[in-house]
């Protein structure tokens, strides 16, 4: 038997028209808003003044930077990882972060000219592997031509899918076509990628040396010809509307030359090129 | 002011407050770009191959849902055995399972390396980075849905029709086909509405177990994570979402008018 259900019925029957009448007209001013400010972009600051340091990082840099974060004297640090495209995008739609540190030199050069950054700089660089579950009989890029090799890569967007597809132009149509025939999914950031080849999920991903090397036995790594490697360079900017724009400038001072850096090589990251 | 209108005054800010907050977002998604751009957007491929494979995959899904769970909900409902509620709780896990938590189980469970991936792998199956696993990731989340409501529907039967039906003559599938079935209808439209929402907004198991490829695995929600992070992709992520707001909203809209809120309302607490 269906239970009747409590009604409103100590509600004025009017307020409540009322206020959802309130409501609608509050959402059609939310609506000109939205259609007038369309495409202006951020504005909001970073961390308001309250001294800490909202720092967004590349998911290859979470644990490197993690650590220096830690350490760093000056100021309290909070650091956010993901693929740097989208941190890019944060970027684009106002979040109120202070320091964004790429996979890559194009996404900080590309805000930088859209006014959302300070001028970059390049801090760390690193190198594309091939990575492959510990007990792989794969041994060569070659070998990931064969029908049937599950690969994993990254979505063109993020640094580390646009760098593997770097290495696959260089190769010859051929072997291109029957490598990225073998591609079974495009994952949103690295540490995805090297996820799934970790898991056994897929027999091969193209990763940085540096999350491979995270990585354990779980993984093992075929390296790329140096020919055909692709130069991966990381770069971090200020971000424009940063409340504590000095803090982040010395946060990204000190990946470059001081304590940041030893925390980098110790991940395994390259000095800037 | 009196206490009585003062109190009036405090829940009708409250409940301004809670509309606008829930529905700013829904608002800008369709305000932010505007109408026309949001239609140019989903004129682009990957769009349209996404949303093509959510239907799709969405489809089979609540398909093997309804065809599976019908019978089980009915037998659960029926029923009364020992264990009852911890088989009743058992199946709601995955309602309150983050969709993280769920990739991850179902790669433990079915993945290539996992606890029945030799047995998956011997049946010539293969699910990770396929479009069947999309389905058997969406089976997995939305599935509670419409086995809570069927559940729901099915207990709240009037027994004394289905035992007329046995004294008439009718065998156990005959009274299930038509006097179950039917009594229950409301409440299983609605469980389908559900289930197929929950579906259609998968996100997390699918990446996780599935993985993302334009045109086999790669459906709405991925799409809209993927074209987010892409320059100029944040119009063609709103005009997805718009899309699958739309649909949603039409399918809670389903859920109301067929009554089958109530219905689950008041289900039996397990």
């Amino acid at each position: 038997m269906r239970r009747l259900r409590p009604t409103g019925r100590f509600v004025v029957p009017g307020l409540t028209n009322r206020l959802i009448g309130l409501a609608l007209a509050l959402m059609v001013g939310v609506a000109l808003v939205g259609c007038g400010g369309s495409g202006e972009g951020a504005s909001s600051g970073g961390s308001e003044g309250d001294g800490s340091l909202l720092v967004l990082g590349a998911s290859s840099l979470t644990e490197a930077v993690g650590e220096y974060a830690e350490s760093f004297a000056g100021a309290e640090v909070k650091a956010s990882f993901a693929g740097s495209d989208q941190l890019a995008a944060q970027i684009r739609q106002g979040a109120g972060a202070d320091l964004f540190l790429s996979a890559d030199t194009d996404y900080p050069a590309e805000l930088f000219r859209e006014g959302l950054v300070e001028k970059p700089r390049v801090f760390a660089a690193n190198e594309l592997v091939i990575a492959v579950p510990g007990d792989s009989e794969l041994s060569s890029l070659s070998d990931l031509a064969e029908p049937g090799t599950k690969i994993v890569i990254g979505d063109p967007s993020v640094p580390v899918g646009a760098y593997t597809r770097t290495v696959l132009e260089r190769l010859s149509a051929a072997e291109r076509e029957a490598i990225l025939g073998n591609v079974r999914s495009e994952e949103p950031e690295v540490s995805a990628v090297i996820a799934k080849v970790a898991q056994g999920a897929a027999d091969a991903g193209f990763v940085y040396a540096t999350d491979a090397r995270s990585a354990g036995d779980a993984v093992k790594t075929i390296a790329i010809p140096a020919g055909l490697q692709p130069q991966v360079a990381y770069a971090g900017a200020v971000v424009a509307a940063s409340g504590n724009s000095e803090a982040a400038s010395e946060f990204l001072d000190g990946l470059i030359e001081r304590e940041g850096a030893e925390d980098l090589q110790r991940a395994g990251f390259l000095p800037p090129p | 002011m009196n206490r009585r209108s003062a109190f009036f005054f405090l829940a009708a800010f409250a409940t301004l407050l809670t509309l606008a907050f829930l529905l700013a977002p829904v608002v800008a998604v369709f305000s932010y770009a505007g109408p026309g751009r949001l239609l140019d957007a989903l004129g682009d491929e990957s769009s349209r191959e996404a949303l093509l494979l959510s239907l799709r995959t969405t489809l089979i899904a609540v398909a093997i849902v309804i065809a599976v769970g019908t019978p089980a909900a009915y037998l659960l409902a029926s029923r009364e055995f020992r264990g009852r509620s911890l088989v009743l709780t058992a199946i709601e896990l995955p309602l309150v399972m983050p969709p993280a938590v769920a990739g991850i189980a179902l790669l433990a469970a079915f993945g290539p390396n996992g606890l029945l991936g030799g047995l998956v792998d011997d049946a010539g199956v293969e699910l990770v980075f396929q479009t069947a696993g999309v389905v058997v990731a969406l089976v997995f989340v939305s599935a509670p849905f419409f086995l809570r409501a069927a559940i729901a529907a099915f207990a709240a039967i009037d027994n004394r029709l289905l035992e007329a039906a046995r004294t008439l003559g009718a065998g156990p599938f005959r009274s299930f086909a038509t006097v179950a079935l039917p009594s229950a209808r409301t409440g299983l439209a609605s469980g389908v509405a559900l289930a197929w929402g929950r579906a259609l907004g998968e996100f997390g198991a699918t990446l996780l177990f599935a993985g993302s490829l334009q045109g086999v695995t790669q459906t709405a929600p991925l799409a809209i994570f993927s074209d987010f992070s892409k320059p100029d992709g944040f119009v063609s992520a709103l005009a997805l979402s718009a899309v699958l707001i739309v649909v949603s909203a039409a399918l809670l809209l389903g859920v109301k008018l067929l009554g089958g809120d109530r219905a689950i309302e008041a289900a039996p607490t397990p």
